[in-house]
Parts: structure tokens; C-alpha cells; sequence
């Protein structure tokens, strides 16, 4: 009984032609196997001879280990192999920025759900068998748990590394600047789960010899998880290959390495392919989670509305290890401001180490944290000025050649007020019927209220995006592609976690080279890097190398059709699926014009390099931006707190839709991962303790839970970009969580500082 | 581990005679969560799927009374004759998980789990039902009130099985509601029933205590009061549900909130069966 329905406008196909080029919406290659159950995910990977292997995680938010005993364990029939911190040959640590994080926990757990030890065996339950029969003597230690603690001083260090992960300040204008508007607020964020459906799941196949491993594997990164595990394998990078397992879904959790190394010692020192995977529970333990923070605001503003200065302190706490909180809190406090105008700012934020779980990369990536504050604020000057939500938007819009407030202008279009004023004009839903369809009111399917007792509210959230890495990171992308006789085939090691660049790829090929048959070769560590899939910058910079090849195979296909027709290769161009002198009248088709040939050019695509921070937060750290608006409409329970989220429009800046289908997908996901976090996700976390580490417990969002999403892509082509467009995976998430909850404030006249909203928050 | 698959009543409870410590497998629902988390490592099941004598349901008209069998699934009670004879549990069905969770969960699960976030209690307990237990020794009846003993515990010794509940057609309006944090497939975080029955109110409350609560000082209230009822009466029957109630802090919400939401809940029936249309 699918009541929800998300509809959408503007799918439409601009590409003119019934080929998948650019901006065509062309469906997915996985599409259908994976609607049908036979698309192959990474746990549903199989070997001759294989071996399950299982983890044994710390029950402690911290202590010390004072003995690990596992003769039990191998002394069980079918138990293969069983590895703790002693066995593994190289680097004892490992991580995304610092390596700061045990392969398995030495001496110290600092975290529940800290692996301490690995076991190899012939089924899993042999497995569950042997991690029980594993006696471990704990010395429990008191557990730092609160990040003010950890800033403060007032704990021992938790970690050689220290309890501050990082600290930045950004100082910029008039730090005395004052306005005849005043308003703060202190805004909390609860700890969010990528919950991807796909657990955690990795085969490693040892080599015949012992000196390599072949391991398939879900992840967002093939070459940096390789860096990591060789150095911990002590093996050379090329001794360890990596071959990306069917993924299902990622939004940052996999980022971070989790069973890579511990699969592939098991098949090193067993000599036999071992495949592991998590269950769901293990998954809360085995990833990293969007940050909790808390972010204390004062906005200094006209008596018209117009921000005078930002003053913000900004928390992150990383939990227990490093992960990638020191580039999270550097997106937090750098979009401090929104997608408006400030000249004076004084900003701090740290990002902190403790005894609760680690948190790291999630979609949205420190922006999400930022955006919620910022836009509780914009509502308070709006309050404060007499002004509408939308009208104190448009008065701060940044626009393309504004500065930010760590000093970098903003090159990217900005097209913030468009965002903004199409957003305006799509239609509201219809009011709430007489007689309403009551699994479409809050409380769904529990009947809790009737038509008078619900209220409806409005509210806005508007937000900036940077793409790409950032401070100084070159994360470039390669592509190779081979024409032979009208058949392209394309390589590169791009993470396809179901945001459609297998879609995209092809799509590139057809429109540069007019071919219509594109092949994908093996998605592996078999050509260079591409980067992480996330940051939303896979369309940019994977898309720019495959572009990129794509055109060095043109321009040499050129030169041979030119050689063989005596034409000028300059004058030739592709047409649909022919190669025409542009200058005359030789059309030759593209298959025929490579019969017999075979053209393989690779291309490495780099965006421009990017500088660190100096100490007062200033410098040209990202490379660009996007923009987004968002608009909620919610109906809410005031007495007993429910919400239903009835409609959600928006308008986002794409720069380019090379696929509207596909970015439609990404507005309509991002919208309900938005929508988890404003009502009802979160990781609960009491005293260093995981509380609900399950799907029973920690809640998404249904399809009765699930608005209506109206969307208007905003198509300014980003001369930046190569294809002069913008990732798009981020935005949807980032800005529709305030506007969900200003929705709720608007609806029972009060203010809300956290989310997830609880009934009680409401209610009481 | 030896599962057991009778095809006939007489034999299911043979089998629960010869094997008391079998883990009875009524859907699965509760039973293969527990089994994934590894907090029960069954030794034996017996699989009451094949049992046809508990998968029926009948109406009597002659003694006004419904008899569910206990391997009815929920969503045979959403719809059709079993939901116009009672409307309470059809709407507490409802609520049960995702479609596929109520094409395979059955009352007689919900029975024997006895989880005070139980869907259907409440309305077993508003209208007073009667569990039906048999054994090789023979059949035992029961109110459910005596049934259910505490959180997770119920009266049913390990050789017998429940065959079925059976109560009375609804003579008067009933309903259900139920608070989750999410709008459809969530565990209760308090829930009511209300049954305007022809010999008196009956309110049961779910979630908010060891047990399922009667509430016989709120039932009191509007015992001899037909019509409808004003704000203030609702909300001083709420108020004497919450008195009733005694709900815990949990991870999934706060004695304060449940205590409130049962309030509300029990009030918004009270009006909800009362209002006049």
C-alpha cells in the first residue's frame, strides 16, 4: 500500500536523440539485475576452498587488555587461523589522514567494537564458535566520553596522538563589528548512520605463491584502501590488488578502511580465499559515523536583515580515532556562513578524540552540521528584521566573485537567489483534506490523530557545498579508452556505490567519440586512481578523465580519417554517430572510420591545487561550490510530537544535468537521508555505549515517511567544470534538514536547537 | 539442530510433550530476530506452519463470539469479516511491521513472545479474551490478563501450544492507536485500545508497563456516561490512564513521553468513540 508518491518535474530528456549521450536519461546498466535480486553485491562473492572469517570486538567503550588467550579458540575443529596485533607483518595502524587507528587493538581499546582479533574457519558459525572461545582479561578504564573534557584538558591523553584531533580559528574583517540585530543559538546534532543496505563484505584470494592477495571488495577508494593495506600487510602496493565488489550504497562510511586488512592477512597466513561480512549489527561497529556536534551561533545583522558578522564555535566530536575529522571540521567552520554574503567573522572549532565511536566521512561531510546551525540563525534575524524566511535569504544571497570568509572568492556560478526564487515557485500541496487519508497524517499507520489536531508549517534551508577535495589535495581521476572498430572500451578505477557513474560513462563516450557500443572494462586497481566516490566530485573528475581520453582518441581517430581522405583533422568533428568535415562534405561513420584500428589513450584529469589554511583560517582551500534551496512542508502533532513530512520542493544548482533521471535519483535520496536526520536518525550513544545498533532501533525513513519531492534543476553551466557540471550527490541532504525543522517550528510556534527532532522535543 | 514439523494438531502437541524445551516457531518474526543477534541459540524447533487445526478463525454468531486460531497472520485480520467483527484488532494488524512481516507473524506469536510492545495485546486485553492452551493432558483456557505474566513471560508451561484466543464480537465502537517514532513498520512506543463495549468501557494500554494495563479507574469514569464527551472529561480519562501506566526509559523513549503519550492517546479514543457523526 504505497500511499507516498514522490513526483517529480523536470525529467525530461534533453538530449534530443533516442542515444544515451549527455544529457540523455539513460538507465542504469545495473538497473534492471538489481531490481530483479541477481545483481551480484560484494557478500554475495564465492570462492572454491573459501574460508569465513569473523571479528572480535572490544565490549568496552575503553580499557586496558591485560591478557589475550586464543588456544581455545584454535583448538576447535574448522578454526584455520586466528590473528591479533601480533601477527600482522607491517604498520600496526592505519587511516585516511592520520594513521592513527589499530588494525587490531593493542594494549588499549579505545572505543566498543574495536576489533582485537581475526579468525579464519570453515563456516561462520564455526567462526562465532571460536571468537566466544577467545578469553580476554579487561582492566575497564574510565572512558572520556564528553568533548568539552577533551578540549578542556581535564582528561589524560586517551591516545598517544592527544585528545585534540584538530582546533581552527578563522578571523576575518572586523571582529568589532557589531549590528542593531543580535541573535544566537546553540545547536546540537545527534550521531547519523550511512546505513547502506550492503554490509560490509570483502573475498581475498591469496596468490599461489604467498607473496600477493586479490581481494574484491565494496569500497569508495580501490587505490587508497591498497596504500593502507600493503602498508599493513608489508607487502608491495603492486603485490596487492584490488577489484571493487558490487556495492550497495556508501555515503561516506566507506570511506574508511574496515575488514580490507583483516581479510587479507586470514588469506595470507592461510593460504586460501576468505571472504568476510558483516551482519547489520557488526556494520554500526565496523564504519564511521557522521559527526555529533554542537555549534553555538551570534549573528551580528542590519536592522534590515543583512549580516554584519558571524561568530561561531564549532565542536565535532571524531570519537576514538582520527578518521577523517580533521578535513570534516575544516568543512564545518569554512561554511560557517552559508550561501551569504559576511565580511567579518570570527569562527573556532575543534574536533575532538573520545571513548564514543569514531565518526568520519557521511554525505554532506561537516557542511550538514554547519547548514543546520546557519539556517536556525537566518530564521531568527528574519524573526528579528520583520522579514519572511525567503526574503532574509535573497537579501544575503552570495553571488559568483563574493568572498568568503576565509578569503577565497567564489569562482563557481553561484546562482544562490535563483536557487532560492525557483524554489518559491513551485506549487505548495494541496491542504490537508477534511477527511484525510490517515496513514498520510503523522502518526501513519498508528491512527494517534485526528484531522483538528494537526498543524501545518513552512519552512526554508538554503546551503553552499564545496566539491572536491580540499586544503591542497590534488585528488585527480584516470580513464582510459580504447577504440577498436566502433566499439569503445572504457577503463578506470571510478567506485560505482549506486551514484550512476557507470551511467554516466558511456554517456560521455557516445557524445566525444559518436559511437554507440561503450564496454566497461573490470572497475580495478589495473589503471590509476580516480579518487574517492565522494565529495560529490566523481562527475567532475572522473568525468573530466574519461572526457579527457575520450578526446585524445578523437583527435588521434581524426588524424587518421584526415590522412585517409586528405582532410585537415582540425575541420573534422563527430555528428551522431559519424565523423564530418565540417568544411566539406565527407561523413564517414565512426565505425568505419576505426575499422581495424585501435586507438587506447589514458588521461589523468587534476582540478586546480587548492591551499592549505593559514592560522587565521585563511586561504583558497576549495575548489568549488554548489548551491541548493529547499522548501518543507510539514504537518505536525504538536501533543504528541509527531511530524509526517508532507512535501519537500527544491532547486538546485547542477552547473549541467548530464543525466536528469539520474540526478533526480540523487535530489529524491539525499532529500530522505535529510529527512532522517531532521526526525528521526540517530545513533544512540549512552557513556561510550552503542544503545540500538539495529534496524529494529535506529530508524529510517519509510515510504509513508517519505515526502512528495518536487525539483527544479538550476542549469548554469560551471565553466570550472569539464562538462561543465556540478556533483550533485551532496546538496539534496544538506539543507533540507533545517528547512524540515524550521517546518516544525513554524508549525508549534517554538523554537528546536537538535536533531533529530524527538515527539518529546516537541511535545514537551 | 532437529526441527520439528507436525501436520496435525494432536501431533504438534505430542511433540511439545516429548520436547518442553522446543523453541515454538508461530512466523518467525520475533523468533529469527533473536536468533540472528545470537541471544537464543534454539536447540529444537517445532514448526507450527503445517498445523491447519490453528491456522482458521471463526465467527459465532450464535454465541457472539470470534475464536482466532493461533497461526492466524496479522494480515488475515486487516481486512474482510474478521476486521467487522473487530475493528480494534484489525487496526492494531495494521500497525504490525511491513506487509511482509504480517503475511508471516501471528497472534499466536504475539502470544507467546508476550512482549508488552506486542501489537495486538492491548486488544486482547481490552476485550478481555481468552488464550486456549492444549497439551496431551488436555486443554486449558485462560483470561489473558492471567496469561501474561510479565515482560516476555506468560503462563504457557513448555508442553503445551497455544491453539488459539477467542473473545467477543465488538457490540460497540473500539479502536486502536499507536505511537512510533516513524510512521509505518516501528515498534510501539505506547499504544492503546479502547472497546466500547455493551457491559462497559474497557481501556488496555501497551508499552507502558511490565504488562499490558488495564485501566479500570478511567473505564470507571466513563462507565455511566453514554454520549459524547467534552475536553475536559477526555483528558481527565488520559489523565487517569497515565496514572495507571508505569513505562521505563528506554533507548527507544522516555517514561515521561510514554506516560504522556498514553494520555493523549486514551483521551483522543475516548472522543474518537464517542464523537457523534
Amino acid at each position: 500500500m504505497s500511499r507516498s508518491t514522490i513526483d517529480t518535474v523536470r525529467t525530461d530528456d534533453r538530449s534530443g536523440t533516442s542515444r544515451e549521450v549527455l544529457g540523455a536519461n539513460a538507465l542504469r546498466p545495473d538497473g534492471a539485475a538489481k531490481v530483479k535480486g541477481e545483481f551480484a553485491f560484494s557478500s554475495d562473492m564465492w570462492a572454491q576452498n573459501m574460508l569465513w572469517g569473523g571479528t572480535l570486538r572490544s565490549p568496552h567503550p575503553r580499557a586496558r587488555i591485560v591478557s589475550i588467550d586464543v588456544s581455545a579458540a584454535w583448538r576447535i575443529a574448522g578454526v584455520e587461523t586466528v590473528v591479533t596485533a601480533d601477527d600482522v607483518p607491517g604498520q600496526l595502524t592505519y587511516g585516511l589522514i592520520s594513521e592513527d587507528q589499530p588494525v587490531f587493538a593493542r594494549g588499549e581499546v579505545r572505543y566498543m567494537g574495536e576489533p582485537i582479533a581475526a579468525v579464519a574457519a570453515d563456516h561462520p558459525e564455526t567462526c562465532r564458535r571460536a571468537l566466544a572461545a577467545i578469553a580476554v582479561e579487561w582492566e575497564v578504564l574510565p572512558a572520556l566520553v564528553d568533548p568539552e573534557t577533551a578540549i578542556a584538558g581535564g582528561f589524560d591523553p586517551i591516545h598517544p596522538d592527544g585528545n585534540v584531533i584538530r582546533h581552527q580559528r578563522i578571523i576575518r574583517g572586523d571582529t568589532s563589528a557589531t549590528g542593531a540585530i543580535v541573535v544566537e543559538g546553540t545547536y546540537e546534532l545527534g550521531m547519523q548512520d550511512q546505513a547502506f543496505l550492503g554490509t560490509e563484505a570483502a573475498l581475498a584470494v591469496p596468490d599461489h605463491d604467498g607473496g600477493g592477495v586479490e581481494v574484491y571488495i565494496a569500497t569508495q577508494w580501490l587505490h587508497e584502501d591498497r596504500k593502507q593495506m600493503a602498508k599493513c600487510l608489508a607487502l608491495p602496493e603492486d603485490k596487492v590488488r584490488l577489484v571493487l565488489g558490487g556495492v550497495g550504497g556508501a555515503f561516506g562510511a566507506r570511506e574508511d578502511i574496515s575488514l580490507q586488512v583483516h581479510t587479507a592477512l586470514l588469506a595470507l597466513r592461510t593460504g586460501r580465499p576468505v571472504k568476510m561480512q558483516y551482519g547489520r549489527e557488526e556494520s554500526f561497529f565496523g564504519h564511521v559515523h557522521r559527526h555529533p556536534a554542537t555549534i553555538w551561533m551570534r549573528h551580528h545583522a542590519t536592522d534590515s536583515g543583512e549580516i554584519v558578522k558571524i561568530e561561531a564555535r564549532f565542536v565535532f566530536d571524531g570519537g576514538a580515532y582520527a578518521s577523517t575529522s580533521s578535513a570534516v571540521l575544516i568543512n564545518g567552520v569554512t561554511h560557517a556562513q552559508g550561501p551569504y554574503r559576511c565580511d567579518n567573522a570570527v569562527v573556532d572549532g575543534w574536533a575532538v578524540r573520545t571513548n564514543n565511536p569514531p565518526c568520519g566521512a557521511m554525505r554532506g561531510f561537516g557542511v550538514v552540521q554547519a547548514c543546520f546551525a546557519h539556517e536556525g540563525q537566518m530564521d531568527k534575524i528574519a524573526a528579528a528584521a520583520g522579514l519572511d524566511p525567503v526574503e532574509v535569504r535573497l537579501r544575503n544571497a552570495m553571488r559568483t566573485g563574493d568572498r568568503l570568509i576565509t578569503g577565497q572568492v567564489v569562482e563557481s556560478v553561484a546562482p544562490v537567489e535563483r536557487c532560492i526564487r525557483e524554489t518559491a515557485a513551485l506549487p505548495m500541496p494541496s491542504p490537508l483534506p477534511d477527511r484525510p487519508d490517515a496513514l498520510l497524517m503523522p502518526g501513519g499507520s498508528g491512527l494517534t490523530a485526528d484531522r483538528h489536531h494537526i498543524r501545518r508549517g513552512v519552512g526554508w534551508g538554503v546551503s553552499i557545498k564545496n566539491i572536491m577535495y580540499s586544503e591542497g589535495f590534488d585528488d585527480f581521476s584516470t580513464a582510459r579508452c580504447v577504440l577498436a572498430d566502433g566499439v569503445v572500451t572504457l577503463k578506470f578505477a571510478t567506485s560505482e556505490v549506486g551514484q550512476g557513474f557507470v551511467t554516466l560513462a558511456p554517456q560521455i563516450a557516445r557524445s566525444v567519440l559518436g559511437v554507440d557500443d561503450v564496454v566497461l572494462d573490470t572497475i580495478d586497481t589495473g589503471v590509476g586512481s580516480a579518487g574517492s566516490t565522494s565529495a560529490s566530485r566523481q562527475t567532475w573528475m572522473s568525468g573530466g578523465a574519461v572526457d579527457g581520453a575520450c578526446r585524445l582518441v578523437r583527435e588521434r581517430l581524426f588524424e587518421h580519417v584526415g590522412r585517409a581522405h586528405g582532410v585537415d583533422p582540425l575541420r573534422l568533428v563527430i555528428e551522431d554517430t559519424d565523423v564530418v568535415d565540417s568544411m566539406g562534405s565527407l561523413r564517414v561513420p565512426v565505425g568505419e572510420a576505426s575499422a581495424g584500428l585501435r586507438i587506447d589513450e589514458t588521461f589523468e584529469h587534476h582540478h586546480r591545487p587548492t591551499e592549505e589554511l593559514d592560522e587565521n583560517g585563511q586561504g583558497n582551500c576549495h575548489v568549488a561550490f554548489a548551491f541548493v534551496a529547499h522548501r518543507a512542508v510539514v504537518d505536525v502533532d504538536p501533543e504528541l510530537g509527531l511530524v509526517k513530512v508532507v512535501q519537500v520542493a527544491t532547486a538546485q544548482d547542477v552547473g549541467r544535468a548530464l543525466n536528469p533521471l539520474s540526478v533526480v535519483g540523487q535530489i529524491e535520496g539525499g532529500i530522505a537521508q535529510g529527512l532522517g536526520l531532521a526526525v528521526m536518525e540517530e545513533i544512540i550513544v549512552d557513556n561510550g555505549r552503542v544503545r540500538n545498533p539495529s534496524f529494529t532501533d535506529y530508524l529510517l525513513p519509510t515510504a509513508l515517511d517519505a515526502p512528495e519531492v518536487i525539483a527544479t534543476l538550476v542549469e548554469e553551466h560551471e565553466p570550472q567544470a569539464p562538462l561543465g557540471a556540478k556533483g550533485v550527490g551532496e546538496p539534496p541532504c544538506i539543507s533540507v534538514t533545517p528547512a524540515i525543522v524550521a517546518a516544525i517550528r513554524d508549525a508549534i510556534g517554538r523554537d528546536l536547537a537538535r536533531v533529530p527532532v524527538r515527539p518529546q522535543d516537541i511535545c514537551f | 539442530m532437529p526441527v520439528l514439523i507436525p501436520r496435525s494438531l494432536d501431533v504438534a502437541v505430542e511433540m511439545a510433550s516429548s520436547h518442553p524445551d522446543a523453541h515454538i516457531l508461530a512466523g518467525g518474526t520475533d523468533l529469527m530476530v533473536e536468533v540472528n543477534f545470537n541471544h537464543r541459540k534454539p536447540e529444537t524447533v517445532l514448526a507450527l506452519r503445517h498445523v491447519d487445526e490453528l491456522r482458521g478463525w471463526t465467527i459465532d454468531a450464535a454465541t457472539r463470539t470470534v475464536h482466532i486460531g493461533s497461526a492466524v497472520p496479522f494480515s488475515e485480520m486487516e481486512h474482510g469479516a474478521l476486521s467487522e467483527a473487530l475493528p480494534a484488532l484489525a487496526e492494531a494488524a495494521r500497525t504490525v511491521g511491513s506487509p511482509q512481516i504480517r503475511a508471516a507473524g501471528t497472534i499466536g506469536g504475539n502470544l507467546g513472545t508476550c512482549s508488552p510492545a506486542g501489537d495486538s495485546l492491548p486488544v486482547l486485553a481490552a476485550m478481555e479474551a481468552t488464550v486456549h492452551l492444549r497439551s496431551t493432558s488436555g486443554e486449558r483456557a485462560m483470561p489473558f490478563a492471567e496469561f501474561m505474566t510479565g515482560p516476555k513471560r506468560n503462563a504457557r508451561r513448555g508442553d503445551e501450544i497455544i491453539t488459539g484466543v477467542s473473545m467477543p464480537i465488538a457490540d460497540g465502537w473500539q479502536g486502536y492507536a499507536k505511537v512510533g517514532v516513524r510512521n509505518a513498520m516501528v515498534i510501539s512506543v505506547a499504544s492503546a485500545c479502547l472497546a466500547l463495549q455493551s457491559t462497559g468501557p474497557r481501556l488496555a494500554l501497551g508499552s507502558v508497563g511490565p504488562v499490558i494495563i488495564r485501566c479500570h479507574d478511567a473505564e470507571a469514569l466513563v462507565a455511566d456516561r453514554p454520549g459524547a464527551v467534552d475536553a475536559a472529561l477526555a483528558a481527565e480519562f488520559g489523565r487517569l490512564a497515565a496514572a495507571a501506566s508505569s513505562p521505563i526509559d528506554d533507548h527507544r523513549s522516555t517514561a515521561a513521553y510514554r506516560r504522556h503519550a498514553v494520555s493523549v492517546l486514551a483521551g483522543r479514543l475516548l472522543q474518537r468513540g464517542t464523537a457523534r457523526p
